[in-house]
């Protein structure tokens, strides 16, 4: 059971038991996690699900791609190099404790 | 104070959601007929019926959420009958399920759906004839498609698109019937239609247009074919029927309520008894952006949008619905994006190109941006999407320009 770890805009740290396998979106989504909302389901068609992903994460997680890239240059109110599309990073072991930071406006 | 929500879906859930974020604090009764927690939809003619993704990825809030929220939930449970009190407070009345149940409320919801409409010809109760709404269909449809080798899908809609590509993706034999002479006709630009039947074509799935069902043949109860109204016979092992839906307003007709295609809502997601409301694929809406008629918007995101405008409504805090329509469909690997209405429309500008499937087709009425439909192309989808929310005009000619983002 990977955690994962939801940093919200006033530095409140919620953590939520994810299942492998699972999105980070949908595993914020499910469990009410306030500021990302998934509206498509994670089909990369709304891009309200963006976060931060956590510096010491962010290498572990990878960049987008260019389908993704293309809706977080257009979409994001606030892109910088660490943001996703919190629907396109499934949950891994090896993810245990990954740590993402919600913007302050989704889309 | 008991708040009544009629319907487990995504309306529902958002509705419930949205009535606590507006600090409604009386208890909230979600009733549902399906026995499986509340989940998506979209994802059962997509991953979901690929084998890509399992009943529980598909739901939509955990146990613990609705418990935290004070939302009960009651599952597997049909409202049958539903009737205001005579006298008390507006709005208030009872509510009874086929489990035996009554609710009494204070405030009613009806997010009831839709159901599929069901193919009448001969033969349509075989064995092997399945239709693509909820998740008992999916997984039955899902169990006949591991062992089928010719599949025909009846109807070009999107339902039938997206099941005819995943039984193409795992390699079965697949042939499209619809009755119109184009693919998706009510969706989208004839341009885009004909874009849909050569990809579906090149991919190897067989595409009959203006093709009738006249009846589907079986044998020892299972199917077996499908004749069309020329008289061909198409062999088939499995028939996937995906001929729209049909709004289920038996409770809003029992309450005496507006009905036209739907339940009749206002832009506040007010029925004709304004103390009742109704939001997702049940309701027919007014729309800006369809001409001051009223449109039936089968969508998720229709479903969460209009739930929220309800939850306002409800919770005394009303605001008109403003969403610009949107929808999805994943078909192979074409990923097709719509914002808008594309209905009575003028004018449409091409950008980009078909035969590399990625292009988009904006619509115009009057000069007038109205919507686009776009392939594989995901920028272009968001930033129409965008300037029809914003109310930002976006010329044909400067649209057509190849230069322009």
């Amino acid at each position: 059971m990977p955690k994962v770890i939801f940093v919200a805009l006033d530095g409140s740290r919620r953590t939520i038991d994810g299942a492998a396998g699972d999105s980070v979106m949908a595993t914020a989504v499910r469990n009410g996690v306030p500021g990302i909302v998934g509206e498509c389901g994670g089909n990369r068609s709304c891009a309200t699900c963006h976060v931060y992903v956590d510096d010491g994460f962010a290498a572990r997680v990878g960049p987008p791609d260019d389908l993704e890239d293309d809706m977080l240059d257009l979409a994001v109110s606030d892109r910088r190099d660490t943001s996703r599309l919190s629907c396109q990073i499934k949950l891994t072991d090896d993810l245990d404790g990954l740590t993402v930071h919600i913007p302050d406006e989704q889309p | 104070m008991t708040a009544l929500i009629v319907g487990a879906s995504q309306a529902g859930v958002q509705l419930a959601t949205s009535l606590r974020d507006h600090g409604y604090t009386a208890p909230i009764v979600l009733v549902g007929a399906e026995a499986h927690a509340p989940y998506q939809r979209p994802p059962l003619s997509k991953q979901f019926l690929s084998g890509a993704a399992d009943l529980a990825s598909l739901e939509l809030r955990t146990a613990g959420f609705y418990a935290e929220r004070g939302i009960d939930v009651i599952r597997g449970e049909r409202v049958t009958h539903v009737a205001l009190s005579g006298s008390g407070r507006r709005g208030a009345g009872i509510a009874l399920t086929d489990g035996g149940r009554a609710i009494s409320f204070d405030r009613l919801a009806l997010t009831v759906g839709a159901r599929p409409r069901r193919l009448d010809v001969p033969g349509a109760d075989l064995e092997g004839v399945c239709y693509l709404r909820d998740i008992d269909d999916a997984a039955r449809l899902r169990a006949h498609l591991t062992r089928a080798q010719e599949v025909v899908v009846v109807g070009g809609g999107f339902i039938g698109l997206e099941a005819a590509a995943v039984a193409r993706a795992a390699g079965r034999t697949v042939t499209v019937v619809e009755a119109a002479g184009r693919l998706i006709p009510r969706s989208v630009a004839p341009m885009v239609s004909e874009f849909f039947r050569q990809a579906h074509t090149r991919r190897g799935t067989g595409v009959r247009l203006g093709s009738g069902v006249a009846a589907i043949q079986g044998w020892q109860g299972r199917v077996s074919g499908v004749r069309l109204l020329d008289g061909t016979l198409l062999t088939a092992d499995l028939v996937v029927v995906g001929v729209g839906v049909v709004p289920r307003t038996e409770l809003a007709e029992q309450l005496g309520l507006a009905c036209d295609g739907g339940i009749v809502v206002d832009e506040y997601a007010r029925t004709s008894e304004p103390s009742i409301v109704a939001a997702g694929d049940c309701t027919v809406l007014p729309h800006p952006l369809a001409g001051g008629g009223r449109v039936r918007l089968e969508s998720m995101p229709n479903a969460i949008a209009q739930a929220r405008v309800a939850a306002a409504t409800l919770a005394g805090d009303p605001r008109p619905y403003t969403e610009v329509p949107w929808f999805w469909s994943d078909q192979y690997d074409l990923k097709l994006q719509i914002a808008g209405v594309a209905h009575g429309y003028d004018q449409i500008v091409v950008r980009g190109d078909p035969g590399a499937e990625r292009f988009s087709v904006l619509y115009y009425r009057r000069g007038q941006l109205q919507a686009i439909t776009a392939v594989n192309w995901p920028a272009d989808y968001l930033a129409v999407r965008r300037a029809l929310a914003g109310g930002t005009p976006l010329a044909p000619d400067r649209a057509a320009a190849s230069d322009t983002p």
